[in-house]
């Protein structure tokens, strides 16, 4: 099961994280984004290329109003 | 408004970026982002801190091309973080995700008081530190905590007045100017801020800047609570410069004593 910001997903292993982040509704070029995959920061550079695994958390992230 | 004398615009240094404005502004709390642009522009702001969350597909405008647009730099927070390893990733999330070493490290060790946790706060700060970070840390009040967070390498320390939004001032002024005697680098006070009195009592204690943000996005005028927080900050650092009177339990007459009439 991968899980996409705490919601589960009919994405299947092997899929591009960049198919992910773009059913969030995002451009891979947008700008303050940052994503995290089972807690580990995923550079920019490689959200074409890397592939989801079977069991995976990812956290795509971006500026809200705090603090 | 003229109150520009040279020890008011003094610009602040932290870590080598100069602020012509000591008011920090948190983004958290504000209706609109049309009412955040104005409270930025009355609050002469050039500094404010954003969070790091889920991104949200519904949402309406964003918030770094609205910043962008208002000329402000991004301090990005780690609130929300209750151990030095959530903090500590959520520092590199924000560096990947706004191009910036600059972190305001909070680590929240009580739901209800938000107050932070002082071992994992250092940890944080210190793994932060080691990887390239501008750390300011939002701490406690307390001057041996911010003493060692100075001597670990942080750009500033960042104590609170009171608990995060809860208006209630500064409940400890004298830990506040120890804290100030006790570092080196920049004290911005952090939290509890109320009304402007409260930030003009920062600046008076000696510190170099202050931060706000419910005060400001949660008064009923935000925009005018913006344009009041600036002016308290220039009177508290005017004030803090000028060197107050001492204290005296009895009155000391402002009019001379000599050459009154005799009215009997």
């Amino acid at each position: 099961m991968i899980v996409l910001n705490g919601e589960r997903t009919d994405l299947v292993a092997g899929t591009p994280l960049a198919d992910a982040i773009e059913r969030l509704g995002l451009s891979l070029d947008a700008r303050g984004v940052a994503v995290a995959v089972d807690g580990q920061v995923l550079p920019r550079s490689e959200w074409q290329s890397y592939r989801l695994a079977e069991e995976t958390r990812v956290e795509v992230l971006t500026a809200m109003q705090g603090g | 408004m003229e109150l520009s004398t040279a020890t008011a615009r003094e610009p602040l240094t932290i870590a080598g970026r100069e602020l012509r404005s000591r008011l920090l502004l948190g983004t958290g709390g504000f209706q609109s982002l049309e009412l955040l642009s104005e409270a930025i522009a009355a609050s002469a702001t050039e500094l404010v801190t954003v969070a790091l969350r889920r991104v949200d597909p519904g949402a309406h405008g964003s918030l770094v091309d609205v910043l962008e647009r208002a000329g402000v730099e991004l301090l990005p927070n780690t609130a929300g973080c209750h151990t030095a390893r959530d903090a500590v990733v959520t520092a590199r999330l924000a560096r990947e995700a706004f191009g910036t070493n600059w972190i305001k490290l909070e680590v929240i060790g009580d739901e209800d008081t938000l107050l932070p946790d002082a071992p994992e706060l250092l940890r944080a700060a210190e793994e932060l530190l080691a990887d390239g970070f501008v750390v300011l840390p939002y701490t406690t009040d307390d001057p041996v905590l911010a003493r060692r967070l100075a001597d670990l390498g942080c750009a500033a320390v960042m104590p609170l007045g009171s608990p995060i939004g809860s208006g209630m001032g500064i409940r400890n002024p004298y830990n506040i100017s120890l804290i100030r005697e006790a570092v080196d680098v920049p004290v911005v006070l952090d939290a509890g801020v109320g009304t402007a009195s409260d930030v003009t009592l920062a600046m008076e204690l000696g510190c170099d800047a202050v931060m706000v943000a419910s005060a400001i996005s949660r008064a009923a005028d935000p925009v005018r609570m913006a344009g009041a927080m600036r002016a308290a900050v220039d009177a508290g650092r005017l004030a803090a410069g000028a060197g107050r009177i001492p204290r005296r339990r009895y009155a000391r007459a402002s009019s001379p004593i000599e050459g009154r009439a005799a009215l009997d």
